[in-house]
């Protein structure tokens, strides 16, 4: 319903990446995966080192002027008509769904309707417009999968990530009681109210913990600080990992 | 109602200790969840359901002002008398004045969330006016002298054991069960006394049809018809943006809201009221009035773009999905309407100066605006709200009150370093070396740390792995 057309576009030569702020910061390994997964599958990945982030946490926190001015920063790095690829579906949510908003009668809102307009989260690009398929080249490990909210219900990432980690023969992919659950990050959420967010990351490690998986592999690298962050404090040994990761691990050998 | 700010957090923070109260929440809203998604299993069906739910709405919206007058003046018709009340003090007391003249001494209520919003039961009291709550989760959190935490279920917070305790403690011919069908009974007893004894019934009004001044209510339990038909004198409150154009816009309402709500395809009882009792009819009651409540919802109605907050049908399914309102309750909200409905809805009525908190109150993760049966676009609107409390000059009330320069300069300051690639490579650099050396004691961090380990920065970013491994820039 929200996710861009996949015959709208035939599959391209150049894509450029949108590293994301989270992701540059603190799990730079992660994007350099989504790269390489993407020149896996013959294409030329472009990006600009100009870049910097998406605007969300000032969009999400009331300050729109603010947001404005860095989304705005962005745009002149995508001029080209090539997909923009983004590991994370609250950044790519952002992006897609509102940016036009963010833009609204300003002069250059047509084009950052354009640039939004080519924005995919990584696995939905991956399975949709690539259909890639994954050769598995490492030993039996059982993962679960925690779904982000905003790849969820903001671009429509729902089955794609799943479909991927069902490629890989040796991975069980062992599904969550409440997998469509929010984790209780919510950007300033988790330091506005440490409490409710630590009970809500406190049944997701539960539920986590509960189907036995070594990993529990994400889209988001919110979710992730949150959710390896709580799994590290409670010493429960499960290790968190971004899927693009994962999958680069699994298939590279 | 306080006039000072309202602690949502420090309430929050007391309901999460509340190891009863959080099991009895989560396995409510787990059941209210599961109920629901049987009923739109069909995706189809519930695509097609909702839109046209979202239409009656939007289409009745469009029209208000019209629509309002026109209600007037087929209930007139009908001879139900119309009150307008721009304050819930202004309803209070035409309320009252109505049961003055009916020298009304007790008055028996159905559910309305409209009259907890105007604390009419307190202000009856005030006046010497008994009222009794007749549904029965109201009945029992006005015994617990508290209020709903729920807006369909309001006693969803207790368990049987807590209501039976209730029941004994203030019920003197209450036995020491904890059967359910028992307690219902007796609460039954109790209230049938009441209806044959109330000079006045009071009700909400779930849907009000402009063409034909029809009142429309749905209920489980046949308390509510009581209430409408048993006594001399029915008032209905409802808030202005209940009606519909058409009798044809109520069943997809009707359709809706019970699914949502309690995941049944359609409710016990649908009263559908035309006007007090005719000549040669054999019951009813001889006054019929409605009260029309405006508190705030005409300036709500004034921004096209926080107008859609009035689309809702109260169904209370964006509670039952919301995953904050699961873990501390409806309580915690100190408001009328809790959850993603009452973070919207609240601070535009009462004022951003002593709601501004609500809006954050929330992970924007969406699970309400998935559900809402009548598309609300809950988590933009008060992503709006966010804004207009940081900012002066907005359209709603309190705007720019909880505006902090500290805030609005770390705002800048983000800014200044997100738009400049020069900055940034500087601010990330410095940012891995501080933020890794930085002590968890701090602000932020000790919040962050209280459930979780510190995040470490990493040695390289992405930027510069990029660069490294000859990534084309452009």
């Amino acid at each position: 319903m929200n996710s861009p057309d996949a015959s709208a576009i035939p599959r391209p030569d150049t894509v450029y990446y949108f590293g994301t702020c989270l992701v540059d910061l603190f799990y730079p390994e992660a994007g350099m995966a989504g790269i390489e997964l993407l020149q896996a599958q013959g294409l030329r990945v472009v990006f600009p080192q100009g870049q910097s982030c998406c605007g969300q946490p000032a969009y999400n926190s009331g300050h729109r002027a603010e947001a404005l001015k860095v989304a705005r920063a962005q745009l002149p790095l995508f001029l080209e008509d090539w997909p923009i690829i983004v590991p994370s579906g609250s950044c790519a949510g952002m992006m897609r769904r509102h940016w036009p908003d963010l833009f609204r009668g300003e002069p250059d809102e047509a084009r950052a309707v354009a640039v939004a307009g080519r924005v995919w989260e990584l696995t939905q690009f991956l399975v949709t417009v690539l259909r890639v398929r994954l050769e598995d080249k490492g030993e039996p490990v059982r993962v679960t999968w925690h779904a982000s909210c905003h790849a969820q219900r903001e671009m429509g990432v729902v089955e794609e990530p799943k479909a991927l980690l069902r490629q890989l023969a040796n991975v069980e992919l062992v599904e969550l009681k409440r997998e469509r659950e929010c984790c209780g990050f919510g950007g300033t959420f988790a330091v506005r109210h440490p409490e409710i967010s630590a009970a809500m990351v406190g049944d997701k490690v539960e539920d986590i913990a509960a189907t036995g998986a070594a990993r529990v592999v994400s889209g988001d690298c919110g979710c992730l600080l949150n959710i390896t962050g709580a799994l590290a404090a409670g010493e429960v040994p499960v290790r968190g990992q971004h899927i693009a990761q994962f999958l680069k691990e699994r298939t590279h050998g | 109602m306080a006039d000072a700010a309202v602690d949502f957090a420090a309430a929050s923070t007391e309901a999460l200790q509340d190891r009863q109260l959080r099991t009895n929440f989560r396995r409510a809203m787990d059941g209210l969840m599961s109920k629901r998604a049987v009923q739109f299993a069909d995706q189809a069906e519930w695509h097609a359901m909702r839109a046209l739910g979202a239409s009656v709405r939007l289409r009745a919206l469009a029209k208000l002002p019209e629509l309002l007058e026109r209600l007037e003046e087929t209930c007139t018709r009908n001879g139900i008398r119309v009150h307008w009340a721009a304050t819930t003090d202004e309803a209070n007391a035409i309320i009252l004045s109505i049961m003055r003249g009916a020298d009304a001494r007790l008055a028996v209520k159905g559910k309305s969330m409209v009259t907890e919003e105007m604390h009419l039961n307190a202000f009856l009291e005030r006046h010497g006016i008994e009222i009794l709550e007749s549904d029965l989760g109201e009945y029992i959190v006005q015994l617990d002298e508290s209020t709903p935490s729920h807006i369909i279920m309001p006693a969803i917070h207790m368990n049987t054991r807590q209501i039976a305790r209730l029941f004994r403690r203030k019920i003197k011919e209450a036995e020491d069960t904890e059967d359910v069908a028992r307690l219902t009974d007796l609460a039954r007893r109790v209230l049938r006394r009441k209806f044959a004894a109330a000079e006045v019934g009071l009700s909400g009004v779930n849907v009000a049809v402009a063409e034909t001044g029809t009142l429309c209510l749905v209920e489980n339990e046949g308390n509510g018809r009581m209430c409408t038909t048993v006594p001399p004198v029915h008032i209905a409150v409802m808030g202005l943006e209940k009606v519909v154009e058409t009798l044809e816009d109520v069943p997809p309402i009707l359709s809706l809201l019970p699914r949502s709500a309690t995941g049944q395809p359609i409710t016990t009882y649908v009263n559908m009221i035309s006007g007090p009792r005719r000549p040669g009819e054999k019951d009813g009651p001889r006054e019929v009035h409605l009260v029309i409540l405006d508190n705030g919802r005409s300036g709500v109605y004034a921004d096209g773009e926080l107008r859609d907050t009035l689309r809702c049908i109260r169904c209370g399914a964006c509670m039952n999905h919301c995953p904050v309102y699961t873990r501390v309750g409806g309580h915690a909200y100190q408001a009328p309407y809790p959850g993603p409905i009452g973070k919207i809805l609240v601070p535009q009525m009462e004022g951003l100066e002593k709601r501004g908190e609500l809006p954050h109150a929330c992970t924007m993760c969406n699970a309400c605006v998935e559900i809402c049966p009548v598309k609300i676009p809950i988590v933009g609107i008060l992503g709006r709200l966010r804004s207009e409390a940081v900012h002066a000059g907005g359209s709603v009330k309190g705007a720019g009150s909880h505006a902090s320069r500290a805030e609005a300069l770390v705002w800048k300051g983000w800014a200044a370093t997100f738009a400049s690639p020069a900055a940034y490579k500087v601010a990330t650099l410095a940012m891995a070396t501080l933020g890794n050396a930085a002590p968890s004691a701090l602000p932020l961090l000790k919040e962050w740390t209280s459930a979780r380990v510190k995040p470490r920065f990493a040695p390289e970013s992405l930027h510069r792995l990029a660069a490294k491994k000859g990534i084309p820039d452009a």
